[in-house]
Parts: C-alpha cells; sequence; structure tokens
C-alpha cells in the first residue's frame, strides 16, 4: 500500500485542503467554535463582548512582487480574516522562521511594510517571536501572525448564514493577486503590469456594516478563488448560489494570463477582495456605500442565494448556458494545448 | 462600451441548429480546448437533444501512454537532472508516483509554458543535464523542434527530448477504422489546424463519408461550427470546411511545418487508449539522436499496463461517457485520479467530473 503523504496540492486551499482539515485536525482539535470553519472564531468573553480569533501563516515565493511582499501579505491576511467575521481587529501577533544567511536589509524591508499595512489597518502588533533554523531548512522567511478583534453588538456574520433570496456583493475585479505572483515568480516567463491587490480590508467592512448591519456572510476570496469561498458559503448554508459571468469583472490583462495558461479566473487568489452575503432589501444601499470606499470602487452584485440545488454553485455563461463552479481541486497549471 | 449580444447571437444560431438536426446527431470534438470549452460555456446545456457532443482523442496527456508517464518520472529521478516538462503533465499518475509527488519530495522537476524554457535551464545550468519531456500535438511541435534548433545553435550538450508527441489525423483514422462508435461529424481542431491546415483531414470526408469542421475556440464559433455540420448532415454533403478562418488557412503554416520536418520523423506509437498507431508519434531524426533521451538513456522498465477497471480507452473513443465507467466519482476524482482522463484538465472525465455533474 502506497503511504499517504502530503502534497503541494493539499496547501492550495481548495477540495483537498479542506478534506486535510476534516479527515486529520478536526478529529484531534474538535469543538463548537472550530468546527464553523469560518475565518476567524468568534466567542464570547463577559464583559468585554464578543471576541474574533485566528491564526495565518505565510510562505509567499517570492517574497517581494508588486503590490507587496510577505510582510504586508501576513498583516493583511490576519486582518481580513478577522474583518469577514465583522470583527474589527485589534491586536496581532507575529512569528518569523528565518533561514541562516537570510540578509538583515531584507528582513527590515518586510518589517517596515508591516508595520505600514498596521498603521493603515489601525491594529497593533503585540506580541511575537523569532526563531533561526540552519540553511536549507526554510526558504529565506516563512512569517505567522494571529490576530484577535472585537465583533459590534447585533453582527452576526457566518457562512451559514446566508439565506435564499440574499443577494451577493463582490467588491472588485478578481485575480489581480495569484497572477501578480506568478508572474513575479518568473517561472512561466511571462511579463506584466499586474499588481497585487494586497490589503486590508477591516475599513471597508466597518462602512458597510454601518450602512447594513444585517450582512449575512463575508468571505476573502483568497486561496481557491471566487469559486472555492461561494462554495463553502452553499456548504455551510445548506443553500444554492447562482452567479453571472457577465457580471463578474476580471481585467484584460488577467483574462489574457489565464487564457495562455488554461486558467480559470474564479480560482485566481485575492488578497484585497470580498463577498458579501446579504438580504435583497439591503443590496442596494451597501453597493453604493462599497463603492465610495477606495477599496470597493468596483463593487457589485454578481448573483443570489437559492433554494435549488443546495450546496453547489451555477455560473450563468455569457452565452446564456450554465455550469457547476466547484471548489479548486489542486492547484491550477498552465495546459499544454 | 458597447456590448456585444453575444447571449441573442448565441439563440439565434441554437433555433438553427435545431431546426437542421432533424435526427439524432453524434458529433465529436478532438481537442481537449474545445471539450473545455464546451462546458465551461454551458453549450451543452442549451444544445438540442438531437445533438450529443462526444469527446475524442484530444487531449495530449490523456493518450500518453503510462509507460512514458514511468519513463518520465525515472528519468526526474537521475542524478543531476532536470525534468522540463508542461504542467498539465505533474498529476499524471505513474505506476508508483506522479512528477508532482516527486517534486514534492525534492525532485528538480520544472514547469514551462514554451519549450524555450527549457533551453534557458540548460543554459543556465550547464552541470547538469536538462530533459525535457515533450509531450504535445501538432501545436506544440513546432515550438518543441525550434527549441532543438535552439539548443544546437547554442551547442548545449546537456539538452535532451523525450518526445511522446502524437499526430491528430493518425488517430482519426485508426477511431474511424475500429467502427467501435458512429459519428455523424468532427469538430476538428483549431490550434492544431493553424499548423497543419485542412488537407491532412480530407480523407475524413473522402474516405469515410463524414463531415468536419475545423472551428475556433469561442461560443459562438463552436455554435457555428456545430451549424456548419448540422448544415452539411442535412444537405447530404460531407466535406472539411473551416468556421475559424481568422487563423486557419487550408495549407496550414509551411514555416512551423518546415522546422517539424527539419527536426522530427513519424513513426508508429502507442496511444492509451487506442493502441499502436502507425505513422502517428513524432520522433527525433536519427542524426540528433544525441539528444534523444530515449536512446541516450534507455532506461528497461517493466510495462504497467493500464490500471484495473479504468476505462479511459473506451472514453477516449467516444464509446462511454464518463459516468458510465464505475470508477468516475466514486474512486476515481480529480483529486485522486486513476486515468489520464481525470487528471488532464482537459480530460474528458475531469470536465464532466468538474462542470458536468447534475445534469
Amino acid at each position: 500500500m502506497k503511504e499517504n503523504r502530503i502534497l503541494l496540492a493539499h496547501g492550495a486551499g481548495g477540495r483537498l485542503s479542506h478534506e486535510l482539515v476534516n479527515r486529520l485536525f478536526l478529529p484531534y482539535f474538535d469543538n463548537d467554535l472550530l468546527r464553523q470553519l469560518d475565518d476567524s472564531a468568534v466567542f464570547s468573553s463577559g464583559k468585554a463582548g464578543r471576541l474574533a480569533f485566528t491564526t495565518d501563516s505565510y510562505v509567499v515565493k517570492p517574497l517581494f512582487f508588486p503590490g507587496g511582499d510577505i510582510g504586508r501579505l501576513a498583516v493583511c491576511g490576519t486582518v481580513n480574516d478577522l474583518a469577514m467575521a465583522g470583527a474589527k481587529p485589534l491586536y496581532l501577533s507575529a512569528a518569523f522562521i528565518i533561514e541562516a544567511g537570510f540578509p538583515e536589509e531584507t528582513l527590515e524591508m518586510v518589517l517596515q511594510s508591516m508595520q505600514e499595512a498596521a498603521r493603515e489597518a489601525r491594529v497593533k502588533i503585540v506580541a511575537g517571536d523569532t526563531k533561526v533554523v540552519e540553511k536549507g531548512a526554510a526558504e529565506g522567511l516563512f512569517i505567522t501572525t494571529a490576530g484577535v478583534g472585537v465583533v459590534p453588538e447585533g453582527v452576526e456574520i457566518q457562512g451559514r448564514k446566508a439565506q435564499p433570496g440574499d443577494n451577493i456583493i463582490l467588491s472588485g475585479p478578481i485575480g489581480d493577486h495569484e497572477i501578480a505572483v506568478l508572474i513575479a515568480r518568473g517561472e512561466f516567463s511571462l511579463k506584466g503590469e499586474v499588481k497585487s491587490d494586497c490589503a486590508p480590508l477591516n475599513g471597508l467592512v466597518e462602512a458597510m456594516l454601518e450602512t447594513a448591519p444585517e450582512i449575512h456572510s463575508l468571505r476573502d476570496p483568497t486561496r481557491g478563488g471566487l469559486a472555492t469561498v461561494l462554495w463553502e458559503i452553499a456548504g455551510a448554508s445548506e443553500t444554492g448560489i447562482i452567479i453571472k459571468e457577465d457580471d463578474i469583472p476580471v481585467k484584460s490583462e488577467i483574462r489574457a494570463v489565464c487564457e495562455l495558461l488554461g486558467f480559470d479566473p474564479y480560482y485566481l487568489a485575492n488578497e484585497g477582495k470580498l463577498v458579501a452575503v446579504c438580504p435583497e432589501g439591503a443590496a442596494e444601499k451597501l453597493v453604493s456605500r462599497m463603492r465610495s470606499h477606495p477599496l470597493g470602487k468596483e463593487s457589485r452584485i454578481i448573483g443570489q442565494v437559492v433554494k435549488e440545488n443546495p450546496g453547489r454553485v451555477l455560473l450563468q455563461t455569457r452565452i446564456g448556458g450554465h455550469r457547476i463552479l466547484d471548489p479548486l481541486s489542486g492547484e491550477q497549471f498552465p495546459r499544454i494545448c | 462600451m458597447e456590448k456585444v449580444d453575444e447571449a441573442g447571437a448565441a439563440r439565434r444560431r441554437l433555433e438553427e441548429i435545431a431546426l437542421l438536426a432533424d435526427r439524432p446527431l453524434r458529433f465529436m470534438e478532438v481537442c481537449g480546448t474545445h471539450t473545455i470549452a464546451i462546458f465551461r460555456t454551458g453549450i451543452k446545456s442549451l444544445l438540442t437533444s438531437k445533438i450529443e457532443l462526444i469527446s475524442g482523442p484530444g487531449c495530449p496527456v490523456c493518450i500518453t501512454p503510462q509507460k512514458e508517464i514511468d519513463r518520465a518520472i525515472a528519468y526526474s529521478r537521475m542524478e543531476n537532472t532536470i525534468l522540463a516538462t508542461f504542467g498539465d503533465l505533474l498529476r499524471v499518475p505513474g505506476s508508483d508516483s506522479s512528477l508532482y509527488e516527486e517534486k514534492a519530495e525534492g525532485g528538480d522537476i520544472r514547469v514551462v509554458v514554451s519549450p524555450l524554457d527549457a533551453v534557458k535551464f540548460a543554459q543556465d545550468n550547464l552541470e547538469k543535464r536538462v530533459i525535457f519531456f515533450a509531450v504535445g500535438f501538432e501545436t506544440t511541435s513546432p515550438a518543441i523542434a525550434f527549441a532543438v534548433r535552439e539548443a544546437g545553435r547554442l551547442e548545449l550538450n546537456n539538452f535532451f527530448i523525450y518526445s511522446s508527441q502524437r499526430l491528430v489525423p493518425p488517430a482519426i483514422r485508426a477511431l474511424l477504422s475500429g467502427k467501435k462508435t458512429k459519428i455523424d461529424g468532427f469538430i476538428l481542431p483549431g490550434h492544431v489546424s493553424v499548423i497543419i491546415g485542412s488537407h491532412p483531414y480530407e480523407f475524413i470526408a473522402r474516405e469515410f463519408g463524414i463531415p468536419g469542421v475545423i472551428t475556433g475556440f469561442d461560443p459562438l464559433d463552436i455554435l457555428e461550427g456545430i451549424e456548419m455540420l448540422a448544415r452539411q448532415v442535412k444537405e447530404r454533403r460531407a466535406g472539411i470546411e473551416i468556421q475559424y478562418r481568422r487563423v486557419v488557412r487550408p495549407e496550414g503554416n509551411a514555416l512551423a511545418l518546415k522546422v517539424m520536418e527539419e527536426m522530427f520523423l513519424p513513426a508508429r506509437a502507442s496511444w492509451r487508449g487506442l493502441g499502436e498507431i502507425p505513422e502517428s508519434g513524432l520522433f527525433l531524426r536519427a542524426e540528433l539522436s544525441g539528444r534523444d533521451a530515449a536512446r541516450v538513456f534507455p532506461l528497461e522498465l517493466p510495462d504497467p499496463g493500464e490500471p484495473p477497471g479504468c476505462r479511459c480507452g473506451e472514453v477516449l473513443q467516444g464509446v462511454i461517457r464518463p459516468p458510465e465507467c464505475a470508477l468516475f466519482s466514486r474512486v476515481c476524482t480529480p483529486d485522486q485520479p486513476v486515468g489520464p482522463c481525470m487528471v488532464s484538465s482537459e480530460g474528458t472525465c475531469a470536465a464532466y467530473y468538474k462542470y458536468g455533474r447534475g445534469k
């Protein structure tokens, strides 16, 4: 028999990642809070109200790419996971695993960028750790951040709260982050001016909650992309989701790379976009509020939550046909013909 | 911004197709890109039930025999070796591993978009050997031929090709000669035909009396291609027509054909599911045997046979549809593929799994 091994695809954020968490991690750590598998755990903390808590590791390669770097990512990613619970992020911790020989100057550039991102997100980095490993035991620099935030009263945001009739809102064009990193990696001899969308979304979420505190679900489509987060919401809420291809913004340069490599833009990672599910009645005022925020200028309604086909995401195509959007399986690879 | 009414144009084509198809018709596409485009654009969900679209041996990854995958894996395990190939091949299971697993375990396996990237690896790593695992149809062969020529010009003695290249027209002939499935028309590949033109397909109409249309990849291209096929059938004609006139000329691309001929020779080759087909593989010419990995590193490997229960062979010939295979979506999924048609993003089983379930 072949022994099971951890593959790169287990880290791609799609179906295999979910399967690994459910099969290996949940049985050991299982509890009410973890079982929700939302972006943050939300729990009551006596007088302080409800807190949101989350953690994430960053291993991006290369460390620097147009529009961001591992430091900015490490702050924004964790801030965004908190924001997706409707929380106001407050404090982060940051742990660094550094490969011996790593240039101090580069480390300082990363720290500076974390400082800037933390300032933008109005969070403080209040705890940290540093480990240095032998050369070859890590690739340059890995960062793990954890974060806590407070959830305002009346805000109840969870993947399972999506309801038939709700509208689905996307905050802007998809795919920029993954393509920017791909180009920066130089593996595909691609050239282009694509910048990562890496940004802290808590300001946008705060504005959204002021306008529409009744938002049901929020997700940031990072690894696995738009298709995978919608599939998560459909699964958690036991509803179906229909989105319209015509309404989903993808920049022309992203589309061109997708065509060249055979990628589907709905599976590309983003680091500064969000998907909101809200009651139909609140959708229009929410979209117009989002559009007045610098990170939501191109927000629009892209679809609806329905009763039919629970657990499934259906895409209505440009020519009026339809197809199922499954979660990402494995990693996307360039096609060969 | 002016918006083209694609949905309206599509509706008109669909109505015309429904009028033309006055009996059940089976059209086969022999290009993985068409398979994917047909699913992604939802054409199957819109088309009259009279027309059944079936997928043929159009995905290069799917038709590459397991033995050749095993050999590529064995090459990747050789000392001082960079194995370069196209991304789709990484997840194809060999007998006991895949290139993807080898890469996760530290094998130096690199994904390229252009075969010239592999030449660059050879140039940058003179102390290592670079073996390019060349899989693909006529679409990619000119670029591979060009890479071989470039390696020669740069006098790179560390650049090798392991060729699993295949040619489309001989496979169509083998399929039709086998008579295992009824086909009323061929949606012929657009990209392949840019290179070879329309002449190499003439035998389909002349000898077998079946029409073919070389078709582009936009949804409206595909619908027009289907309409042209349905019209030929209705008018009892059989010819090879070109819908994809924007880029395909009957004579093909002379320059590309010339560089292919300079580097490669067609010979008998094995196809997964179809068996051995004469003149259907492209291999390096004898005078280039110094770059031919199969000759320079003749590893002896056991013949693995096909995975038990896997019916990719019948899927590739359009004899069965993926859900008719007992392994489909139960044992064989994109995460744990058994057969190659589930592995490649352009494989018929993967397309059915990803886009087609629940219909």
